[in-house]
């Protein structure tokens, strides 16, 4: 009993007792943890994915804002039944650039992760005014104050310096170009406006007056957003590699 | 906790006294012990068997290989398996020889209701019955034609869809933009509401002789010079009970002036081609297919 008698000491010491305790915690987690940001398999890159356009990530501002997921989960989980309703399952690179993520299983609404493209920008402006014009059955409350609030891209290059800080690798060019590039997509008609500029420094990023009414406003940015989820990277061309 | 262990034998105590309450040494119950001991042999067991040590690399693979990607791909390819010999027939039937009552039939149609349950119900309504500005499927008034080519057609390659080069394609100006003046607009408004069972007894006869004037030379070409429509260019019959965007005066007004634009997404790519054929062959049986 020779190990167990002295067991009595740290029992007996609520110092040593804490200190004891905080070393086991500490080597699980840096066996837990530790490894996620090293190992390969955790952080596969996938080609087609990038960081926001300037008007995505406001619009993913005001989704944040809204709230919008307390009842919207924005994470295909490897399952066949939400493979076969939502499309193939998220990667872990998609939220790459998430700050914060929206990963989640309760869905009150559907999975948004791959929303883009699904439904025409009608459709959604429809939608967010009076969901249940619609889907009758819907419970979703109405968002049509969106479409009267006009917006400027005043603080964009702070919130894209802001991604920066916690790690999205928004480069020098991108941020001196974000109020142009946050016009030339919500106008592309514009005077000023170069959409083969923002498309360069965003592939695949899609420029249209996106609520149909003229200004840009909340609504713009919202479904700017919406219908770019999910879009980014090429099934057709890509294949995950199943041991991850 | 009834019965007194004490009265059985005299355990040793812990030597602890608290104001003359002492602490039996008592052993930890035996079914407890082996229990602990049990989860330790299947934890070393799990971690051999499953992913779990990180190494420099990438972590264990795990005895039994196991992967949750893997696992899902072979689910879907079970389920394809099962299904495989009417999917491969149904991508490249041809829908119009379909027999009813067939195997191949019933598998398009309860497939095609899945897919539209997936994909579709959102603006068609879950019971087709379509919302202001997404068409009814019910009904037999179609925009695009009602056969099963021409649902095929709309279903895989969109109407005004961006990414389709092969979308359908047409555009209603808005006439409230340059080409109609506010009065010509109320008379033509006027006109078209006279052509219709059920807007007739709205419409503003004194106006509707000058609206025919303005009807046949703005709106002739593309609805017809009796307002029934041409399909070609997904024109709206114009003289049925069936108003897309409402039967009341000022949506009808809202209509002229603005121009109505609706889209529908290209779905070739997004479905398969027996999913496009399943759902097409569901939304022809709903009522209205030609």
């Amino acid at each position: 009993m020779g190990i167990l008698d002295k067991h009595g000491v740290i029992e007996k010491n609520a110092t040593i007792l804490l200190v004891g305790s905080l070393l086991v915690v500490t080597v699980g987690g840096i066996v837990e943890i530790a490894p996620l940001f090293y190992l390969e398999n955790t952080i596969e890159d996938v080609e087609g994915v990038r960081p926001y356009s300037p008007l995505e990530l406001e619009g993913r501002n005001i989704y944040i804002r809204e709230g919008c997921y307390v009842c919207h989960s924005q994470m295909i989980r490897p399952m066949r039944d939400e493979v076969e309703r939502y499309g193939h399952y998220s990667l872990a690179a998609e939220s790459q650039y998430d700050h914060p993520f929206q990963w989640g299983s309760k869905r009150t609404g559907p999975d948004l992760a791959r929303v883009g493209g699904r439904y025409s920008d009608e459709w959604h402006v429809d939608h967010l005014v009076d969901p249940q014009s619609v889907v009758p059955e819907s419970v979703m409350p109405p968002y049509a104050f969106l479409l009267d609030k006009l917006i400027e891209p005043k603080y964009i290059q702070d919130v894209m310096k802001t991604n920066r800080i916690v790690g999205v690798p928004y480069t020098d060019e991108q941020i001196a170009n974000a109020e142009a590039d946050w016009l030339s997509q919500a106008d592309p008609d514009g005077d000023n406006s170069d959409v083969d500029a923002l498309q360069a420094r965003y592939p695949k990023a899609q420029a249209r007056n996106f609520d149909g009414k003229p200004g840009v406003s909340e609504m713009d940015a919202l479904i700017a957003y919406m219908q770019m989820l999910g879009t980014l990277v090429d099934f057709s061309t890509f294949t995950p590699d199943a041991s991850r | 906790m009834s019965k007194k262990p004490v009265e059985k034998k005299d355990p040793e105590t812990t030597g602890h006294e608290w104001d003359g309450i002492q602490e039996f040494n008592n052993p930890l119950p035996r079914w407890w012990v082996w229990v602990f001991y049990a989860t330790i042999v299947w934890g070393i067991w799990y971690t051999i068997a499953y992913p779990a040590w990180p190494m420099i690399k990438g972590a264990t693979a795990g005895y039994l290989g196991y992967s949750t990607r893997a696992e899902v791909a072979e689910e879907i390819e079970r389920f394809k398996g099962m299904n495989s010999e009417l999917e491969a027939q149904l991508a490249s039937a041809d829908l119009t020889t379909l027999s009813q009552g067939s195997d191949l039939h019933n598998y398009a149609i309860q497939s095609g209701r899945a897919t539209y349950a997936t994909w579709c119900s959102q603006c068609h309504g879950s019971g087709a019955n379509g919302a202001v500005g997404y068409p009814n499927l019910l009904d037999n008034d179609w925009l695009w034609g009602g056969t099963l080519e021409d649902i095929q057609m709309t279903v895989a390659y969109g109407i005004r869809s961006d990414d389709n080069d092969d979308t359908r394609y047409s555009e209603m100006p808005a006439f409230g933009d340059d080409y109609l003046s506010d009065e010509e607009i109320a008379q033509v408004v006027a006109y078209t509401m006279s052509l219709s069972s059920v807007t007739k007894d709205a419409a503003d006869m004194s106006l509707v002789a000058d609206g025919a004037v303005v009807f046949a030379d703005n709106c002739s070409s593309c609805h017809m010079e009796d307002g029934t429509g041409d399909r070609t260019q997904g024109a709206p019959n114009l003289t049925d009970a069936i108003w897309l965007f409402g039967d009341g005066k000022d949506a009808i007004t809202e209509v002229v002036s603005e121009g109505p634009y609706g889209v529908m997404p290209a779905w070739s790519g997004k479905l398969t081609d027996s999913q496009i054929n399943a759902v097409s062959a569901y939304i022809h049986q709903l009522g209205g297919g030609e």
